[in-house]
Formats: structure tokens, C-alpha cells, sequence
């Protein structure tokens, strides 16, 4: 999808999209080019420039860039600095644009207008696109684009993000550069920043749209949202609702997928005489790769939340209400998409941090990013609450599963919440006044969609991750678990005598005290790659133990018949903070310039992992578990 | 206290009261917050109203500027100086 790479079409016109942060860039880039990059309704959602082939009209190819949000051209942080250097020219291995695309909402002139006028100043020819002029009609605020065109003295299209209609006209318009050269010498930029606000209030006054402050839809939904107690109450239950529904909704198809497993199983089994290969395709990939598959629903209903809230606009109303909590840390506002982010992966919430303008902000951010809960964690989470914590309601309609859940999501919350507060405490710049400055942006209805794409996108990465690292290391693992064969007249297990299980043994030692047995030592190391990667080996390991006869049972029962409660509490702990993933700390090491970071971050996360499960283990264990 | 002359600043405006932006103030600890209050759309003569505070202690707030909101810190909204509508300049 990005075609930055390509060098295809270097020779021809380069247009970029520029714009305040969150006005419908990205969205008018997916529908200009084809493309599906991520939109959502909050600022700071593209945080590289992103290239696309726009094809005019005529049939004409276009290179469209897809620039960072910004609200002026000083630019403070990383992300900002990209749009800057591309306007300016400054950016390496790519040209001036021939053409701004300036993004425009209708609903937002004043402040919009002004990023426009700073861009006519640079000298670049400009086209302004008003998006968003239906919402500013339903409000009751008339743009009239030719009207708008002759105060800018640039070709003014009307157009909707998400609809095609005035992505035509655009087109169209591409087609004529006489147009849009034509512009730069019509009308004279103002002087400086300061003029463009006298400029724009003069503009807004000619359109008679310098209203004052409407009453809108959205103020009304704030009053209950924003509301001191209300807010968080909402809030609480939103939460709450989503993690219900993550173990409630999934139970269905989960089944189907572990009576699919099942039956696949046996008749793999049924079918291959090899004993070995049998032992592969059943022990191997169907008890690995399954055991992982089986909590795609649970997946699919938790991205399912992420993406109507993150469309909705509702996050930034959820980031205020905590707001008090991030500054109290000593984290600044900039802080909370990156981290929200990171509930999905830690990949982009650590990217995101590149709208970070304070260097020790930002890599406080992405210290404690791995933190929060990603969404390769929800198979591990997902297996042992389902093994060990039973299912029954509590307080009445409240299940208990889902509030484990709700509570491991916490307990990362929290741990990042002390890390972020030491390293305030702690570092003389820690200590200094943050700030917020964050849009709260217009709430609109979740377009269906965007929420389907959003949900296909996040099934395929799953089935990507499923069908490559996962699948790889189960076998790896198999292989491992399965040689050397046991010696003639052993008693145990074969698997007692492989390499993995000599490992297991060797590991344990290291992590008995945590409660952990040469099972769950042995799962733990392919587990390094990728948090999932547990799951898959666990049941690879115990479905080797099991024997020659011993059909792939479900892991759940086995694990909740075999471990102690202890055990298990103890292994949700370690999943907290462990940094288990490869591909993490390749990211944190692109991002920060080095190993010295990443290096840090596994050093820091996996004592606390240790800690957290050695206190859960002896804990549980005293209570009688 | 240091005198805030001639007016009130963001922070301790009542919920629902339009105010007209008088000047912003850049505070001695973050030199550059007026310059981006300024971005934002926080320059003389422009119409504010506080819709919401947090709690404890009123923050953040959420400031109404033209039709866009923004969060804004009790010290951020400190650094606006507003004139109350219907108050005498």
C-alpha cells in the first residue's frame, strides 16, 4: 500500500496534501489514489509521508503525498518536521511538490485558512480542497467555494472525505497546472503569521460566515461526556462492555474453530501412516497453529471496539478525563494516542510517538509503550483466564472472565503509570510543567466501511502473523521437542528426552521459584519472537507429552488440570511486562538511533516481569492457591 | 498573587460564559506555549468559552475556540487573558 519506495513515477508531478491535523487528509488521499491507509478521528494519525499515483482526469499520472498534520510550518516535533521539510524543499530524496493540495474544513475556517495562507507565503502553488463543507452546511454555515476562491485567489473545490463526489472535480482540476500556477500571482500573501490572522478574519467577515460560537451536536454529547463524574462513569462502563463482550461474543465462533481444529486433527491423524509426520502435521502444526488460530474471534471483537470508538472521536474525550493521571506522572498530553496505540501493537503506538515534540517525553513514551496491552497478549490472557479463572458472574450481571481481563489491562496501566512517575521523579527535566494542547474533535457516526476495512486489515495482519513467525517457530519447536529420540526401554514421555525438553529442564531451574515447570520454561523461549508464539508452543509441548495415542486435547482443560492456580496467576504476571517480542525492539531501535534503548527496555521489563509473577506465585501460594 | 491587569485569564472563567481573547502570555517556564496557543487559534479578539473541566481541581479544561475544541492544562489556559462578555473594558 505504501508506494514510497517505488521509483517509478519520480518524473512526474508531485502534489502534496497538506493541512491541519485531522481534517480528512488521509481520507481524500485513499480515495485520490486507491489506497487504504489508516484514518481515524483524532489528530496525529499519519506520522510519515505516505505516496500514492493519483490519475487525473486526462489520464494523467500524478505522485500525491500524504504529509503529517501540522498547525503551522514551525515545526516542533518529528512528525511535524516531515510536512515542514517536504514544503520547504528540505526533505532528502524528494523534490519541492509542484502543488500544495491544502485540506481545508469547512466547519473550521479560521484556523485552517491560516496554515493556508502560511503555505501561499512559501511561493508553492496552491489548491485548496474544502472538506467537510456538508457538516458546515448542516450547521447552518454557507461556504461558497467560487466565493472562498476569490478571497484565497486559489481554485477552490468543494469535497467530502469520504465520498466521491468532489474527488472528480479535483481530478479535474489537477489536469490544468495553468490553474493552479496561475494562483501564486493572483493575490498577495500577507506579510506574516501574525497578518494572516487579520487576513482571515477579513476573509471570514467578506463570507459572512465569522459566526461566533455555535451550539452543536457535539457540545451536547460533552456535557455528559466531559462531565466531572459522569465522564468517568461512562468511561468505566464503556470499558467494562468491551472487555465483557471480548470473552462473551467470541464464545460461539471460537467453538467452531476448536471443533474445526478437532476434526482436522483427526482426520490428519487418520489419514498419515508416517509416524513422524503424523506427529508434525497433528502434534506440530495442528496443536500450535490452532491453539493460536482459536482466538481470532476474541480478536476480531476487541478490534471491533477500538475502531468505532477511534472513528467515533471519542478517544481524546477519553484521554481528557485521564488526564489528570498522564500529567500526574509527568507525561504531557502527546503522550496518550501513542500509548493508546499501543493497546492494538506496540509497533505504531511507538511510531506515534513521533508527534512527541520533547525528546525525554517521547522516549519516556516509548519505554513504557510495550506496557500496555497489545493485542498479541489477548491469546495468552485469553488461554489462561479461560483456564483458570471460572466462569461465573459476579455483583449480579458481572463475568468474571471479562473482569480478570479488565484487570490485566490495569495492571499494565499501572506499571507504566510507576515507571512514567520515577522517571519523573527521578530526571531533573522530569519535573517541569507539560503540556496538553490537544483538539477535541467533532464526534461523527462510525462509517461502516471504514470499520470493515479496519477489522480486515487488522484479521490479515493475524493470519499473516499466524502463517509465517507462528507456524515457523511450531515447527522449529516440533523438531526441537522431537529429537533425539529417547533411548531404548525409557519410561517418560519421548519429548522428556529432546533437546527442548532438556532445555525445559535446564530453564526451570531458572524459573521455578515463579512456579513454572519445564513445560512452560520450554514454551517461553520461541515465545521471545512473539507473545502468541507461547500459546502455540504450549500446545506443541503437550501434545508431544501426551503420547503416541494421546489425540491433540484442547489445551485449556489440560493446563487447568495440570498447573496449580498459583501458576497460572503467576504466568498472566510475567505476560504484564515481559518484552516478548523481536519485533518490538527492532522498532524502539530504528526509532531511538540504537541499541542502547531497546537494550534498556528488555533489561528494565523483564526484572519487573520476574518480580511481578516471583510476588504473584508466593502470594497465591500463601493464600492457599 | 501577581497582578493579572486589566483581565481574567482562561483558567478562571465560569463554564458557558463567551470571552474575547485579550492577549496570551507566554509563561517564564515554557517560552514557547504562546506561540502555540497562538497556532491554535488563541490571538486577541477571538471569541473563548470554557465547556467542560475535569476533576479534581478544574483540570484540564475544554475550551471553545471558533468551532473547534481543544484540552487545554490549567496551566496552558492560564497564559490566556479574556475580557468577559458584557463585562466594561
Amino acid at each position: 500500500m505504501n508506494e514510497a519506495v517505488i521509483h517509478v513515477h519520480r518524473g512526474g508531478p508531485l502534489v502534496a496534501l497538506v493541512g491541519n491535523p485531522n481534517c480528512g487528509k488521509t481520507a481524500l488521499f485513499n480515495l485520490l489514489t486507491g489506497s487504504r491507509q489508516k484514518v481515524a478521528n483524532y489528530a496525529g494519525v499519519t506520522v510519515e509521508r505516505k505516496e500514492g499515483r493519483l490519475v487525473t482526469t486526462a489520464g494523467k499520472a500524478l505522485r500525491l503525498l500524504d504529509l503529517p498534520g501540522a498547525y503551522s510550518l514551525h515545526p516542533r516535533s518529528p512528525d511535524e518536521k516531515v510536512t515542514a521539510d517536504v514544503l520547504f524543499g528540505r526533505a532528502l530524496g524528494e523534490k519541492r511538490p509542484d502543488l500544495a493540495l491544502c485540506v481545508v474544513d469547512a466547519t473550521n475556517l479560521r484556523r485552517h485558512l491560516r496554515l493556508v495562507l502560511a503555505v501561499k507565503r512559501l511561493g508553492l502553488p496552491c489548491v485548496v480542497a474544502l472538506n467537510m463543507a456538508d457538516l458546515a452546511q448542516r450547521r447552518g454555515v454557507q461556504v461558497q467555494p467560487e466565493a472562498l476562491a476569490r478571497e484565497l485567489g486559489v481554485p477552490v473545490v468543494a469535497t467530502v472525505g469520504v465520498r466521491g463526489d468532489g474527488a472528480e472535480a479535483l481530478r479535474r482540476l489537477l489536469d490544468d497546472p495553468e490553474a493552479w500556477r496561475a494562483s501564486t500571482a493572483a493575490a498577495p500573501p500577507s506579510a506574516n503569521a501574525m497578518a494572516d490572522h487579520d487576513t482571515v478574519r477579513a476573509i471570514l467577515q467578506h463570507l459572512q460566515v465569522d459566526e461566533l460560537i455555535p451550539d452543536t451536536v457535539s457540545d451536547r454529547i460533552d456535557r455528559v461526556v466531559l462531565h466531572p463524574l459522569a465522564g468517568p462513569l461512562l468511561l468505566a462502563v464503556v470499558l467494562f462492555l468491551v472487555f465483557q463482550a471480548v470473552f462473551a461474543w467470541a464464545e460461539e465462533p471460537k467453538s467452531w474453530i476448536e471443533q474445526a481444529t478437532a476434526a482436522l486433527s483427526q482426520g490428519a491423524g487418520a489419514l498419515i501412516a508416517t509416524p513422524w509426520l503424523r506427529s508434525l502435521v497433528v502434534d506440530g502444526l495442528i496443536a500450535g497453529v490452532g491453539g493460536v488460530f482459536v482466538f481470532l474471534p476474541q480478536i476480531v471483537v476487541l478490534f471491533f471496539f477500538i475502531l468505532v470508538l477511534e472513528e467515533s472521536g471519542y478517544l481524546p474525550r477519553a484521554a481528557f478525563l485521564l488526564d489528570r493521571l498522564m500529567g500526574g506522572v509527568g507525561l504531557s498530553g502527546r503522550s496518550f494516542i501513542p500509548l493508546l496505540s499501543s493497546f492494538a501493537c506496540a509497533i505504531p503506538g511507538i511510531m506515534a510517538a513521533r508527534t512527541i515534540a520533547d525528546p525525554r517525553d517521547r522516549l519516556v513514551t516509548i519505554l513504557i509503550a510495550p506496557m500496555m496491552t497489545c493485542s498479541a497478549r489477548l491469546p495468552v490472557y485469553a488461554l489462561l483466564i479461560g483456564a483458570f479463572i471460572p466462569q461465573r458472574h459476579v455483583l449480579g450481571a458481572l463475568e468474571l472472565q471479562g473482569l480478570v481481563l479488565f484487570g490485566m489491562y490495569l495492571a499494565g496501566i499501572a506499571g507504566a503509570c510507576a515507571v512514567a512517575w520515577l522517571l519523573k521523579r527521578f530526571t531533573p527535566e522530569g519535573r517541569q510543567v507539560r503540556s496538553l494542547m490537544m483538539e477535541l474533535p467533532t464526534y461523527h457516526w462510525p462509517t461502516l466501511r471504514n470499520v470493515a476495512i479496519g477489522l480486515w486489515q487488522r484479521i490479515v495482519i493475524f493470519c499473516k502473523r499466524v502463517g509465517t513467525i507462528i507456524l515457523a517457530l511450531t515447527v522449529m519447536l516440533w523438531f526441537l521437542a522431537s529429537f533425539p529420540s529417547p533411548p531404548p526401554g525409557a519410561s517418560g514421555a519421548a519429548i522428556e528426552y529432546s533437546l527442548a525438553g532438556m532445555l525445559g529442564h535446564a530453564l526451570a531451574v531458572l524459573f521455578a521459584p515463579l512456579g513454572f515447570n519445564w513445560q512452560i520454561s520450554v514454551a517461553l523461549v520461541p515465545g521471545l519472537a512473539a507473545r502468541e508464539v507461547v500459546v502455540s508452543a504450549l500446545g506443541t509441548v503437550y501434545a508431544l507429552g501426551a503420547g503416541a495415542d494421546g489425540s491433540a486435547s484442547a489445551l485449556t482443560p489440560l493446563i487447568a488440570q495440570q498447573w496449580s492456580l498459583a501458576t497460572g496467576l503467576s504466568l498472566l504476571a510475567w505476560f504484564v511486562f515481559a518484552p516478548q517480542c523481536m519485533a518490538t525492539l527492532a522498532t524502539v531501535r530504528r526509532e531511538t538511533g540504537g541499541w542502547r534503548i531497546p537494550l534498556v527496555m528488555v533489561g528494565y521489563l523483564f526484572t519487573l516481569a520476574y518480580l511481578a509473577a516471583l510476588i504473584t506465585y508466593h502470594v497465591a501460594r500463601t493464600l492457599g492457591a | 498573587m501577581e497582578m493579572r491587569a486589566p483581565g481574567l485569564t482562561l483558567d478562571h472563567e465560569p463554564l458557558g460564559r463567551p470571552a474575547t481573547v485579550l492577549r496570551v502570555v507566554e509563561p517564564s517556564h515554557s517560552p514557547d506555549w504562546a506561540l502555540r496557543l497562538a497556532e491554535l487559534g488563541f490571538v486577541p479578539g477571538e471569541r473563548v468559552m470554557v465547556t467542560a473541566r475535569g476533576l479534581p481541581g478544574g483540570d484540564p479544561l475544554a475550551v471553545r475556540i471558533g468551532s473547534s475544541t481543544f484540552a487545554l492544562r490549567r496551566a496552558e489556559a492560564a497564559c490566556v487573558q479574556v475580557q468577559p462578555d458584557g463585562a466594561p473594558a
